[in-house]
């Protein structure tokens, strides 16, 4: 009960840090629009492929075939947003201890009868939170095509294409939560975060269908080879697995890191 | 209530707290006094188990701060040398976050804060923004902050540096006002301080105590007898003689002179005030008297004395 209320007093003050500053709005602004961007492109390109492909089946003669509205439209759109989310993520996190270590406020975390780990879940879950929030407010977009749409899409691949999208960015919030205990200084935090989810997101690049086993290990650590299902559609519990563990792993290097650093100060 | 046993800290090669030991009963003040770098801060810190110690242990209303730092955690008010403010939050909302991670429950959290706000005298800023808030009501929120859980014990890092002099007053009437239901350590490099607000005085210098008493006791016991230095012109056989007839004069040392003027350092009984019958005798004997000062240490002479190194930037006036 106490470490749920300590964990909570700390999302809250997060958030209101987040919101506070220009981060939380700024953060959603770029991330609605961007959405809202890629979400138009996508659209038109599907209109257009749907005029196209009718046409084709008007001159065959027959009724033309109807284009997956699931393949075109909304996995392009999370696969955009995915590296949208490698940009944001680091302006999520960077801050989350560097910024505690530069103000002297560390000393205040410390000395409180809250533990270390709460502390950094409690951190975690607010730029997860945050993140949330940035995503349900993308799928608004979405969820118009059911307001107008007589051939809506199937829901269940964008409720799961959403929650690859959150595992995905929840990845790079836990590991960016532990690079910011590593400086004081945020910006370093952002750099170095950048970098990592970046390296993270390349490793995925390795997927060759010719390559051996080392390929096909590198591959299995990249972020994004996790994703392609469940934007399909389909949950595959080793990819959930896969997520959660970087991010359990995240947040034991930054429990680690806190609690070291005081060791050795 | 506070017990340090042989506490040692190390870092790496250095060390900045060395077997320091001292006790701090319930409802006292201690003062903390040293240099900067004597290692205030890091017993502070050890004590508030920020950091763990190297060597040695340290209790806190019974508690180790090594073994049981939550228990610790939750019976110490602490303030660190700079306040750990979030410039970002108002003072309420920052009060409201420090009630809730130092575990004050639900119910009682909005009257400590009220509380806190109105012990501090913070009210008038308690909806501005901490970052527009002056060095003297950061320093005052940092104090409410410390205070706002009703701890057993209170830690005080320097708590009125940066003040100007009537807030410096206002706090440490605060700080004497907590004082029986609080056990306050804190400290300072300011001497004026500790002899108004600390009924005990621990002086550290290079992570070691060098003396420990109250500060009425420290400033006897080196004052001793009270020394008076006079300054004459005349042979120095003679004023010496003359000086030494005086009533209540213990004893005279010649210290040299230059120019024609004799120095002689007087030794008085305690409590007796010769400078007149000096004047008067040195006078008399046709000598020209040229000075007459009293030599008692102070607290900042007793602070130097014990204190040598770095003394120059340690001794702010008084």
């Amino acid at each position: 009960m106490t470490a749920l209320r300590n964990v909570a007093a700390i999302v809250g003050k997060e958030w209101r840090h987040y919101f506070g500053s220009p981060i939380a709005w700024v953060g959603l602004f770029v991330w609605t629009l961007l959405f809202g961007i890629f979400y138009y492109f996508a659209f038109t390109f599907f209109l257009e492929q749907s005029m196209r492909v009718a046409q084709q089946g008007m001159e065959m003669g027959g009724g033309g075939m109807k284009l997956s509205i699931n393949e075109y439209l909304i996995r392009p759109l999370f696969h955009n947003m995915a590296v949208v989310a490698l940009f944001i993520a680091p302006m999520l996190t960077m801050r989350l201890f560097a910024e505690e270590k530069r103000q002297g406020t560390i000393e205040l975390l410390a000395t409180s009868p809250v533990t270390d780990l709460q502390v950094v879940m409690g951190k975690f879950l607010a730029a997860a939170g945050l993140y949330a929030l940035m995503i349900l407010s993308g799928l608004v977009n979405v969820a118009l095509i059911w307001t107008y749409s007589s051939n809506p899409p199937e829901w269940k691949p964008v409720l799961t294409g959403a929650l690859g999208l959150f595992l995905l960015g929840s990845s790079f919030l836990a590991m960016g939560t532990f690079v910011s205990t590593l400086t004081k200084n945020q910006i370093v935090a952002g750099i170095l975060s950048f970098s990592l989810f970046l390296g993270m997101w390349t490793l995925g690049w390795a997927d060759d269908p010719m390559g051996g086993p080392v390929s096909k290990v590198v591959a299995y650590l990249g972020v994004t080879t996790h994703l392609e299902d469940l934007v399909k559609g389909v949950v595959d519990l080793k990819d959930v697995v896969f997520y959660l563990s970087v991010v359990t792993f995240g947040l034991f290097l930054a429990h680690q890191s806190v609690e070291s650093q005081r060791w050795r100060a | 209530m506070i017990e340090v046993e042989s506490l040692t800290k190390r870092y790496g090669r250095a060390t900045a707290v060395d077997g320091v030991s001292f006790r701090v009963e319930r409802g006292e003040i201690l003062g903390f006094l040293g240099p900067n770098g004597a290692g205030k801060t890091t017993t502070m810190r050890i004590l508030t188990c920020y950091l763990p110690p190297t060597e040695g242990t340290a209790r806190v209303a019974g508690y180790d701060v090594f073994a049981q730092p939550m228990e610790v955690k939750r019976r110490v008010g602490y303030l660190p040398e700079t306040p750990p403010l979030y410039p970002d939050m108002s003072v309420r909302d920052y009060l409201e976050f420090c009630a809730r991670i130092k575990g004050v429950p639900g119910k009682e959290r909005r009257g400590r804060v009220a509380d806190a706000i109105e012990k501090c005298r913070v009210g008038d800023v308690r909806d501005k923004l901490i970052a527009k808030l002056s060095k003297g009501y950061r320093q005052r929120v940092g104090l409410a902050q410390a205070i706002l859980h009703n701890p057993d014990v209170l830690i005080l890092d320097e708590p009125t540096a940066g003040l100007d002099p009537k807030q410096i007053i206002e706090t440490r009437e605060l700080i004497r006002s907590l004082a029986g239901s609080h056990t306050v350590i804190l400290s300072t490099h300011i001497l004026p301080e500790v002899s108004m607000t600390c009924g005990r005085v621990v002086i550290i210098n290079k992570g070691r105590v060098v003396a420990e008493d109250t500060p009425d006791n420290l400033t006897r016991r080196l004052k001793g007898a009270g020394t008076i230095r006079v300054e004459a012109r005349g042979e120095a056989a003679s004023v010496l003689e003359a000086v030494k007839a005086v009533p209540g004069v213990l004893a005279a040392h010649p210290r040299g002179g230059h120019d024609g003027a004799v120095i002689v350092d007087v030794e008085a009984e305690a409590g007796r005030d010769v400078r007149a019958e000096l004047a008067w005798a040195v006078v008399t004997k046709g000598h020209g008297l040229l000075g007459l000062q009293q030599m008692g240490m102070s607290l900042e002479e007793i602070f130097l004395h014990l204190t040598t190194t770095d003394a120059a930037e340690q001794a702010p006036a008084a």
